[in-house]
């Protein structure tokens, strides 16, 4: 099995080094990814005076690709909820999950609990930062709401994980991911009701300040708001859930 | 045997220095490949599926880059232009007679800026592929309960004896 393995890989890797002779060289601005013909050219000559973001990736994502990041958010809430689905009846299935959770058998260590409490508002600050400057330098709700996660995991890696629940408990975090994926939407459906398209930011105008241009750029960022707060959500979800095998007590 | 180095260096200068990104990421692929289709360790199988996506991520990342470009961010230059732009334009709606001209957007020259489009759908696909990764482990840790074992052959064996007791 191993051999055969190994056989199959050296044919498929040798046929796509041989391939790679055709592949355009090395930062070629010809190449066709990146040739004048492409959307690419577009997005970088008229995201900033459409939408009045300088960053353009933020601009592609949240605007002009706002369908395919509002199904990226759906599928992780899916798989999040997914996780629970599968891990939910493991451990002592007459119990219910997380019902009587015990304190942490340790004590948590005393150095490493006050570095954490110091530590912790820092990295939340800069995930609300990454979030909410994510047009203007790299970042966006994806960033963001990882960060503003592993926050939160770092809690229940030093105080345990009935410590970090009792911060954010499992519903509350299913429903903050739920209300993340509904701002999104919901921007969405209100851009309808204003006469326009699904997330057709341009609609939103006689709400927002400052014209049209702008509202793309508000727009954006109220979607990535809804993004952050699913993607957060999520990433304690699949911590939790995975780190003490679906029980939520005891943990790593 | 001077003349067989000579041309073996020609040949590695001529395919493989042009394209060593992507010879880099094949490489990478077949590891990742090899590791999902030979371990027998279902986590072995998980990090090897990890290795895979990383080289497609790095892949299309590259193929973004143009040379002597920078990141897909406007400059303070740039965004200053346009709104010198805009506010001429806007005195122009309020005073047509004092400013008659209407100016035009600069144009950005897009060898000056990375391609964005690759980033944005890297940039879903990393944090997609870490749920699925969070599913997977959450499926190898249910085949652990069920089965007290995560070598694929083990499991094998005891589906092969469970479905013989069944008959």
């Amino acid at each position: 099995m191993k051999l055969l393995g190994l056989v199959a890989v050296i044919i498929t890797g040798s046929l796509l080094l041989y391939a790679s002779g055709d592949f355009p060289a090395w930062g070629d601005a010809n190449s066709p990814a990146n040739s004048n013909q492409q959307v690419s050219v577009r997005y970088i000559q008229d995201s900033y005076a459409k939408t009045k973001t300088p960053n353009e990736v933020t601009a592609v994502l949240a605007d002009y690709r706002g369908f395919d990041t509002m199904f990226e958010t759906v599928v992780i809430f899916v798989a999040g909820i997914a996780i629970i689905a599968i891990l939910s009846f493991l451990g002592e299935p007459n119990k219910p999950r997380g019902g009587d959770i015990e304190e942490h058998p340790e004590t948590p260590d005393l150095i490493i609990v006050q570095t954490c409490k110091l530590v912790i508002p820092i990295i939340q600050l800069f995930a609300l930062y990454v979030v909410a400057h994510g047009h203007y330098s790299p970042g966006g709700g994806f960033q963001g709401g990882v960060m503003f996660g592993a926050s939160l995991i770092l809690w229940a890696l030093a105080c345990g994980l009935p410590a970090a629940l009792k911060r954010l408990s499992e519903p509350r975090a299913l429903v903050l991911s739920a209300i993340g994926i509904i701002i999104y939407a919901g921007w969405g459906f209100l851009c309808m009701l204003l006469g326009g398209n699904f997330l057709e930011y341009a609609f939103t105008d006689p709400l927002l300040p400052e014209g049209v241009e702008k509202a793309h750029s508000h727009g954006m960022l109220i979607v990535e708001i809804g993004v952050a707060f699913t993607v957060t959500a999520i990433m304690f979800v699949i911590y939790a859930n995975l780190s003490s095998r679906g029980r939520l007590k005891g943990g790593l | 045997m001077m003349l067989d180095h000579a041309m073996l260096a020609n040949l590695i200068e001529d395919t493989v220095v042009p394209k060593i990104n992507f010879w880099i990421y094949i490489i990478l692929m077949m590891t990742g490949l090899y590791a999902m289709i030979s371990k027998n360790n279902l986590i072995k199988k998980l990090i090897g599926m990890s290795i895979f996506q990383t080289a497609i991520i790095l892949f299309y990342v590259s193929i973004g880059v143009k040379s002597g470009s920078g990141i897909p961010i406007l400059g303070a230059e740039t965004q200053r232009e346009f709104h010198e732009v805009e506010h001429h334009n806007h005195e122009h709606d309020e005073h047509p007679e004092e400013f008659p001209d209407v100016y035009a957007y600069p144009t950005i020259n897009p060898d000056d800026y990375a391609n964005p489009l690759p980033h944005v759908l890297m940039l879903t696909a990393i944090v997609v592929g870490v749920s699925t990764l969070g599913l997977a482990l959450a499926i190898s840790q249910k085949i652990y309960h069920e089965y007290g074992s995560i070598e694929e052959d083990e499991i094998l064996a005891q589906i092969k004896t469970r479905s013989d007791n069944d008959d």
